[in-house]
């Protein structure tokens, strides 16, 4: 996919995130519209996982850590067509598998997760299963800079440098906000990338919400042979909604109608733009 | 009904030991076989399986939470993963883990909870694990055994590698007599085995417990009282068909387990007893809801009552003397 055609699709999840939310009354908007590019580019440029080999033992492996921001995964999972797109309508709906974190039972979701500081250790153990059976295929894991005070974050980044973990790569949705305000208020976890680094780790910064500089950092993995990678993507929370940009209230705050016409305007005028 | 083997006579091992040759044994055969270990490779013997087969272990260090995690991704992958770590830490630090990458994540770890209940003895309730059976009774998809003796042990491991779903498997460092040589009572997961029978009164025991509790059957015996022992290894699924056939055959039920008397073997078998209608004495034997006393093990058993003495006295204390 060419990057013009990764931007369109961008701006396209960021209007069904949004469609699907409002239709549920219920979501995380600011983070899974800052995270969306992100996933954009895994599940379209980086990651050999489609329906057909989700089975198979060598498809590559994507976790999602900060689970809360589900919609941007299911709205990813039903355009690589593991599920038709309307069982979206279901969101948060009584006994419906679509719920607010990912679960298995969505065809396409590797892991239960939902509670913060679990991917990263579960991500550690895939790749060094991959390790002991000398596979080839990558292990991917999407974190959230509000999570990285989770203890078990700290160490699972032990042990995947100590294993010499390559075949990993972790990225931060470096957004800078969370549910009370800003990550420096609440617990301040910079330098990330000084203490990645000094724990053994590869450690690339870019733009998270510019899918050509996503694609070149994936590409680029490893970024040393021996450590695991880290991508820290610097996103904005609520990116592409004017309104909702960098404004903490829509961390899981939900458009009303008016609010969501106004950000379907915005959307469209900047896919014209593209 | 085979006899009580004494101490003295045969020699026998803790079941930690039985556990770590096991599985080395069939982890030579199976390269899928994985141990995930926190530091604990001592305490869980494991040294020379560590030795023997270092590509089918993988050391974390003290991190019980990355311990579980690590050990979820790996059994996602295929591995049979057995994540091994001192009950105390991984039913405690790593709970979140446990109930989440493991159970709700149905990803098939075999967690392994050495020196239990209160193994550690004198190092006290830091170290002590009174709590497993309740927290992870209250978990679903998980099963929980506590092996009473090698036999048990051995068995449990076998099926634990065929099992391909979340298992606690949990037991102590003691050395533990064979409860019975009659090799006509098999080992299963969710089925009791009953090693002695008497009409007066069920004692329900497991992991440690058994032991004695078989020896405080020798001694009510003498006394005229006949008891049924019965080890139930499998806390969850409760054999509820046994307990249901305890009721109705036996004329009171005494549970006993190395364990905090909440939320264990005991109240799970006080809450099927009670709603099918049962109203004959009952009583749980456990470690009480208070500081624990400190000790070791055989002392801490004594002070509580968990030994062959304290067992019989209980079960005369229940008014059941003909």
């Amino acid at each position: 996919m060419t990057d013009k055609e990764l931007a369109q699709r961008s701006v396209t999840y960021r209007k069904k995130i949004l469609q699907y939310i409002v239709g549920a009354k219920a979501g995380h908007t600011g983070g899974s519209l800052s995270c969306i590019d992100v996933l954009n580019v895994l599940y379209n440029d980086v990651l050999n996982v489609s329906p057909e080999n989700f089975t198979s033992p060598d498809r590559d492996r994507y976790i999602q850590s900060k689970g809360h921001c589900v919609e941007a995964l299911f709205v990813v999972l039903a355009d690589k067509g593991f599920f038709p797109e309307s069982d979206l309508e279901t969101l948060c709906k009584y006994k419906s598998h679509y719920i607010g974190h990912p679960t298995k039972k969505v065809h396409g979701v590797e892991q239960n997760t939902g509670a913060l500081g679990h991917g990263l250790p579960i991500s550690v153990g895939e790749a060094l299963a991959a390790k002991m059976d000398e596979k080839d295929h990558r292990v991917f894991t999407l974190l959230g800079d509000g999570e990285l005070p989770e203890g078990s974050n700290w160490e699972a980044a032990l042990t995947a440098a100590h294993y010499k973990l390559d075949n990993l790569c972790a990225i931060i949705d470096n957004n800078k906000l969370q549910i009370t305000g800003t990550n420096a208020e609440v617990c301040n976890t910079d330098p990330i990338d000084a203490k990645f680094e000094s724990f053994g780790w590869a450690v690339k910064q870019v733009d998270g919400n510019d899918v050509k500089a996503l694609k070149e950092a994936f590409a680029a993995m490893p970024f040393e042979a021996g450590k695991p990678s880290l991508i820290i993507a610097h996103t904005i929370k609520g990116k592409g909604v004017s309104f909702m940009e960098n404004n903490v209230k829509w961390h899981h705050g939900v458009p009303d109608q008016e609010q969501y016409k106004n950000a379907i305007t915005e959307l469209d005028m900047e896919m014209a733009n593209i | 009904m085979g006899a009580v083997v004494e101490n003295t006579a045969i020699s026998y091992k803790p079941n930690q030991d039985v556990f770590s040759a096991t599985l080395l044994a069939l982890a030579e055969a199976d390269r899928n076989i994985v141990v995930v270990t926190s530091d604990s490779r001592g305490s869980g013997k494991l040294v020379g399986y560590g030795q023997k087969l270092p590509k089918q272990i993988v050391e974390i260090g003290i991190a019980e939470q990355n311990l579980v995690g690590v050990a979820a991704g790996l059994a996602s992958a295929g591995k049979k993963a057995f994540a091994v770590s001192p009950a105390c830490f991984l039913t405690a630090r790593a709970l979140e883990q446990i109930k989440n990458d493991v159970c709700y994540s149905d990803n098939p770890v075999r967690l392994i909870g050495i020196s239990a209940g209160v193994s550690y003895g004198a190092l006290g309730t830091t170290h002590h694990s009174l709590h497993d059976f309740a927290v992870m009774r209250a978990i679903n998809n998980i099963t929980i055994i506590a092996p009473a003796d090698n036999f048990e042990t051995t068995e449990a491991v076998k099926l634990a590698v065929k099992h391909n779903k979340p298992l606690y498997l949990r037991f102590g460092k003691k050395a533990m007599p064979l409860l019975t040589e009659d090799a006509s009572i098999g080992f299963e997961f969710g089925k009791g085995r009953v090693i002695k029978k008497g009409n007066d009164v069920a004692i329900i025991a497991n992991g440690e417990t058994v032991y004695p509790a078989l020896q405080a059957a020798e001694k009510l015996a003498q006394q005229g009282i006949k008891a049924t022992v019965v080890s139930m290894h499998t806390i969850k699924p409760l054999d509820a068909e046994l307990v249901l056939q305890l009721a109705k055959d036996t004329g009171a039920i005494l549970t006993v387990e190395e364990h905090m008397v909440n939320g264990g073997l005991g109240e799970a078998c006080a809450s099927l007893l009670l709603q099918h209608g049962y109203n004959k004495p009952f009583k749980i034997m456990g470690i009480p809801d208070e500081y624990t006393v400190t000790g070791s093990q055989v002392e801490i058993f004594a002070h509580y009552g968990l030994s062959a003495d304290g067992i019989a006295e209980a079960v005369i204390n229940m008014g059941i003397m003909k």
